[in-house]
């Protein structure tokens, strides 16, 4: 996918002024903060098990060669078909030679979030194929020409009167005069027209939420059952995976269930959770006549080494969005590239560079909620923090931004200048401010006051007064 | 050098730090000989099998499906039949050859109309048999294979399962460990699902509507003492 990544500042201006998007940010987001509270009050043992979930993450990733060896040999044991790609070029690559090799027509598609970040859709249909995606969510933005703002929730900034105008130019096929005025109404439609698709489907394609190195098995979670009928009833059904998921056992992969939906939808268990092992069997009288797996790296292995290996803990549950205030004001488009939110902050400049991403990183205001939720417990400001020192060590930032760190910092490494310059800055602003309580036109800061009021100091630094009150105490 | 040998040659890089080469597989071959078993929550730790059913139910009725419960195999058809009049649905289901299922008395339902075999795109009822169900969050444990094709559990717009009561278990971890004793250890049927409840989607306004792609209603019958033994597959 191309990234808009490096121009995020003036992506969430035109964000933060639309109107449209606003609105649809309104609501959901919000909704599934709600759902997940609730979720985890209703399961006692939640937190203990975000622990039990980071190690056995952290010993998956720890053994990573291995699991994927033992997966490699059980999974084509069961007759899985398994291509390693090292980036997006040689998965496209594998999957194109798949679809020739039945000479497929037309492709059907479960939600895949990698197969959104190696372009997939855009290269089969540069091929001549036909791709429908099946998630309603991933439908809706398909036939809008957009890509996902959110990691489960794709279509999260599209309302629903943009879903009834979309289906009746899309759907000319079907009544003028049908009455779409009901959400009910609109997933109907896209039910019929979707059937029609998996049955005429010659290849499907999903996603995997993990890879299970003791039976060789692929692992998919929705609640639509899409993913179920695009692997069912293809003749073949290809799985986009990347290296990091493979979870060594069932046991292992039922204790990170536990926490996935429940950080993701606030459902205590999503509707439909899918182990896929292998082809049909024999004697089956349905599912695919053939499996593949495509196991990505696409830089993965290269963030095994340092800090960032921390992410790939990550389940793709999406709550870091769902919590985080920046995400809730400029939506996922504004990211520029496939992962939104927190996750996105940290995921995208490891994968596509700082240069291009860094602002991202600096679009935080650290409140540490996303780390608070994250059932991986991933350390999301801290790795945040790492990729802001990366981009000022090779000097990517404004020299503006530079040089009045670096005054900063001249200051904050002598304490007693520090605090003499803060007193008299502190006492000056007090001053200018007439007692006012607050300013509403600042020199330099132009852009913090335009939205809204900048306190004005009241006369003493926090330091001064904290020694008069000890003084005070200690009379 | 292949894709395959590059990408382990970066992962190992990686990994230097850590423990030797040797060492991973040592760690990798033995947990999973012997799998951890992790902490279970306690709403179903040590229930006895009346407080599980009862709380596979409440889930299940709270994820929007219908339970009912019958004594034995015998009256399935009954209790498939009436459930469709009450729904307004034909009385004609797709069941798979399951031999549970296929034992079951329905010639004692006469207006009920009974085909074999994988779903059709115009089947509107699919019956099938689950191989356990788990009261945590009430979960139906499916396994695809000859006698219960996966097509059943997705295609039909209304979907009835029967599971035994002595299949219900407490935690996914029994639910596994049966499938295990099914099928060997490190085996697992073309697919398993795990299903939780009708299809349904919150795509559009953040609105949960049933029915998105897969069954629109389900209906679990719990069979409380299943057929004399002899009944049963071996």
């Amino acid at each position: 996918m191309e990234s808009t990544t490096s121009s995020f500042k003036s992506n969430a201006r035109v964000a933060l002024s639309d109107d449209q998007l606003q609105r649809a940010l309104s609501g959901l987001p919000g909704g599934l903060v709600a759902q997940r509270a609730r979720a985890r009050a209703a399961l006692p043992e939640f937190e203990m098990l975000r622990d039990v979930g980071k190690d056995i993450r952290d010993a998956a990733l720890e053994n990573l060669d291995a699991y994927l060896e033992i997966y490699e040999q059980n999974a084509t044991a069961a007759g899985a078909q398994i291509h390693w790609a090292r980036d997006a070029d040689e998965a496209r690559n594998a999957i194109l030679k798949i679809c020739k090799g039945v000479d497929a027509k037309l492709v059907t598609k479960g939600k895949s979030m990698l197969t959104e970040e190696i372009g997939l859709n855009g290269y089969l249909e540069s091929q001549g194929l036909e791709v429908a995606e099946t998630d309603l969510g991933e439908y809706i933005i398909q036939i809008r020409g957009e890509t996902p703002s959110h990691i489960i929730a794709p279509s999260i900034h599209v309302t629903q009167d943009q879903v009834e105008a979309d289906f009746r130019e899309k759907h000319t096929h079907l009544n003028e005069d049908r009455v779409l005025t009901e959400p009910h109404q609109l997933v109907d439609e896209a039910r019929k027209v979707l059937r029609e698709k998996y049955i005429r489907a010659d290849v499907g394609i999903t996603g995997a939420n993990f890879l299970i190195a003791e039976t060789g098995s692929s692992i998919i979670v929705t609640n639509e059952g899409n993913g179920d009928l695009t692997q069912s009833l293809a003749k073949v059904h290809v799985v986009v995976a990347s290296i990091d998921k493979v979870v060594p056992t069932l046991e292992d992969v039922t204790s990170l269930l536990r926490l996935l939906a429940r950080s993701a939808t606030g459902q205590e268990f999503s509707t439909y959770t899918t182990f896929s092992t292998g082809p049909k069997r024999d004697a089956d009288p349905d599912g695919p006549e053939a499996y593949h797996v495509i196991l990505l790296d696409n830089g993965r292995s290269e963030m095994l080494a340092g800090e960032m290996r921390e992410v790939l803990r990550c389940i793709r549950c999406g709550a870091c969005m769902n919590h985080c205030p920046v995400y809730n004001a400029v939506g996922g488009h504004a990211y520029g590239w496939v992962y939104p939110g927190p996750i996105g902050s940290v995921l995208t400049p490891a994968l596509i560079g700082v240069k291009d991403a860094g602002h991202l990183p600096n679009a935080s205001t650290f409140c540490g909620r996303c780390e608070q939720v994250c059932p991986m417990k991933i350390p999301l400001p801290k790795l945040m923090r790492h990729h802001r020192e990366a981009e000022f060590d090779a000097a990517d930032t404004p020299w503006q931004q530079r040089m009045g760190l670096k005054v900063w910092a001249s200051f904050a490494k002598r304490p007693r200048l520090y605090h003499l310059a803060s007193r008299f800055a502190i006492a000056g602003l007090s001053a200018l401010s007439f007692g006012r309580g607050a300013f509403k036109r600042l020199p330099l800061a132009g852009g913090w006051v335009r939205d809204r009021d900048f306190p004005a100091p009241q006369k003493r630094t926090f330091q001064q007064l904290w020694s008069e009150s000890k003084a005070g105490l200690e009379r | 050098m292949s894709a395959r040998e590059a990408i382990l040659g970066k992962i190992r890089k990686g990994l230097a730090e850590g423990p030797p080469e040797a060492d991973r597989r040592r760690a990798a071959a033995h947990h999973i000989a012997q799998p951890s078993r992790h902490p279970i929550p306690e709403r179903v730790a040590g229930r006895d099998p009346d407080a599980l059913k009862a709380l596979f139910k409440q889930h299940l009725e709270g994820q929007a499906a219908t339970v009912l419960e019958i004594e034995t195999m015998d009256d399935v058809p009954d209790v498939v039949s009436s459930y469709l009049r009450d729904h307004n649905l034909p009385q004609r289901v797709r069941v798979g050859a399951d031999p549970r299922l296929g034992n079951a008395p329905w010639q004692t339902v006469p207006a009920l109309e009974v085909q074999s075999g994988r779903a059709d795109p115009t089947d509107e009822v699919g019956v099938s048999h689950a191989a356990a169900g788990v009261a945590e969050t009430g979960t139906l444990i499916m396994t695809s294979g000859a006698d219960n094709p996966v097509t059943l559990n997705f295609v039909p717009e209304t979907h009835i399962v029967v599971v035994s009561a002595r299949d219900l278990v407490g935690p996914y971890e029994d639910a596994f460990a049966a499938v295990r004793d099914t099928f060997g250890a490190g085996q697992m049927p073309r697919t398993v699902n795990m299903i939780s409840g009708p299809s349904r989607t919150g795509d559009i306004g953040g609105r949960i509507v049933m029915g998105a792609h897969g069954p629109r209603r389900m209906c679990v019958v719990i069979v409380n003492d299943t057929a004399p033994a002899e009944r049963l597959p071996a």
